[in-house]
């Protein structure tokens, strides 16, 4: 019996006076994909950013692969070097050509020779269909090709946990689809993921287990189908009442 | 970016003929205009009532032509101060600006020192700082100490541009979008990789044009070194001058900073307009 992928317990975070996560249990095991749905200011992306330490937590803790991650004297680096994160914005290095945006964690961080982590990056390139974006600079590329690359970055380092936070909100339309093709690939590939998402339909297909957010607490949760159709709560209710008047679901 | 509507009508959408032509004229009347108001000025110069004893005791040829070669001389010692010292400003500065940006309460007291050195030597006039360094610190007589005038000069020109080109790497540094540092982090890169690959890389990138404006700056400020004795271009102006008791050979320095500094200040524009054309359309970040 293994460790559980990601186990959190009584997470807290603010802002000042703003509590942002009032309480967050959340376990995920291993090859689980859960999809963390809510309206916006919810909690969604400040959870997945405490999860990586890119924000310091009030109270609680975190465990990955059993390792708890929130305990004094960690080496931050080391930790996120285990947790993938793909941002909303895809802060890709405008500097750098695509091929170095995705070895420099590599070189630098695990000092893996440059040889080597460009063979790699290039194979992982040519998975997810980048092969001739290689030598550009992210610039020259589409929102939905740069937010592959950022994808690829994550994976460079062979995270035991990726995860996507509203990675296809700043998209045109005609370019979501072929980033959600990319996190189904990973999913089938057996990809440990926490993904935070406005795209109903798409957490529908691809979700274990999909959490609802309201005001910094998980209030429901369970398989895609019970909370997307048949849910018990009545914020719950509301808010999927909302994405359906919108369309998008 | 699309707009709507037609596109605008500029130059380039007209036929040949057309184009040539809208062309010629718009350079005809400009050498017209220009001749006219130039020509104008010049003409008031030369017929104002004291312009022959102007032009005796500030554009004297023979004098000009005569101490030309002594002072492009005394010149390479001007050059040779702005070339080292901005050799020990660039490094000098980004250290500054590093450690003043350094997080935590354990670099509580370098960063006060930090931002005490860059209050104090852009409060304090640079000509005083030239003076104490240049005569004080050769007049203690301490044994080991230099007291080659050139090198204080060096020492003090450094001082004080440092201070500044620390504050404009600062303004670099904090012009480059958190979620930069954010991105590095989260690969699990340290706060000094994150730096040196990410952050200094980008905001070096933008401070270019202030950066060369300071050296632009420093340029200047090396005849203040004079002061000291240090024998540069002003010093031999002065030279010449107090023997002639004419100015005609101030007018030569001005006119080798002018030649030098020009096409600094053009390149400083070029480079400028080659990272617009590269951020590409729609401007980027």
């Amino acid at each position: 019996m293994t460790a559980d992928a990601l186990r959190i317990e009584g997470l807290h975070k603010s802002f000042g006076t703003l509590e942002v996560l009032r309480g967050i249990d959340l376990v995920v095991a291993e090859h689980e994909v859960v999809c963390l749905i809510g309206a916006s200011g919810s909690g969604k992306s400040t959870l997945l950013r405490c999860i990586n330490l890119l924000e310091p937590i009030d109270a609680g803790r975190i465990f990955v692969e059993g390792d708890e991650i929130t305990a004094a004297g960690v080496h931050l680096d080391r930790v996120r070097r285990r947790i993938g994160i793909v941002f909303q914005a895809y802060n890709l290095f405008p500097h750098m050509s695509v091929l170095d945006n995705v070895t420099l964690a590599p070189r630098k961080a695990l000092r893996v020779p440059s040889a080597r982590a460009a063979a790699e990056a290039t194979e992982l390139l040519a998975r997810f269909g980048l092969a001739d974006k290689r030598d550009e600079v992210p610039d020259r590329l589409s929102g939905g090709q740069q937010q592959r690359v950022a994808i690829v970055r994550a994976l460079a380092m062979k995270p035991d946990l990726l995860l996507l936070d509203e990675v296809t909100s700043a998209l045109d339309p005609e370019l979501v689809a072929e980033v959600l093709n990319v996190i189904r690939e990973l999913a089938a590939s057996g990809m440990t993921m926490v993904i935070a998402t406005h795209e109903m339909g798409f957490a529908r297909d691809i979700a274990d287990r999909i959490c609802f957010l309201d005001a910094g607490r998980i209030i429901e949760e369970g398989p895609p189908e019970q909370v997307l159709t048949d849910p018990t709560e009545p914020r719950t209710r509301q808010f999927l009442q909302r994405i359906i008047e919108a369309g998008r679901l | 970016m699309t707009a709507g509507g037609p596109p605008p009508v500029s130059p380039a959408s007209l036929v040949p003929r057309q184009r040539s032509r809208t062309a010629w004229r718009a350079t005809a009347t400009a050498v017209i205009s220009t001749v006219i108001v130039l020509g104008g000025l010049a003409w008031i110069i030369v017929h104002a009532p004291n312009w022959a004893e102007v032009q005796q005791d500030f554009f004297d040829g023979p004098i000009f032509w005569a101490s030309l070669p002594g002072l492009v001389a005394a010149f390479w010692t001007n050059v040779k101060l702005f070339l080292i010292a901005e050799a020990l400003i660039l490094p000098l500065g980004l250290l500054v600006a590093i450690l003043r940006g350094l997080p935590g309460p354990i670099f509580t007291p370098v960063q006060g020192l930090a931002t005490a050195y860059v209050d104090i030597f852009r409060a304090v006039p640079g000509i005083v700082v030239i003076y104490v360094l240049g005569f004080g610190i050769p007049g203690l007589g301490i044994p080991g100490v230099p007291t080659e005038q050139f090198f204080w000069a060096v020492v003090a020109l450094t001082l004080i541009y440092s201070a500044y080109v620390s504050e404009v790497y600062r303004a670099g540094i904090d012009s480059v979008h958190p979620s930069q540092d954010a991105a590095a982090r989260s690969l699990g890169l340290s706060r000094a990789q994150s730096m040196r690959h990410v952050i200094l890389p980008q905001a070096v990138r933008r401070v270019i044009p202030p950066l060369l404006n300071d050296f632009i700056g420093l340029q200047k400020d090396t005849v203040l070194v004079s002061y000291i004795g240090v024998v540069e271009i002003f010093r031999t102006a002065q030279i010449k001058q107090a023997a002639t008791f004419n100015f005609t050979p101030l007018i030569g320095v001005a006119l080798v900073f002018i030649v030098v500094t020009i096409p600094l200040a053009r390149f400083t524009d070029r480079l400028v307009a080659r990272d617009k054309a590269r951020s590409g359309p729609g401007g980027g970040r």
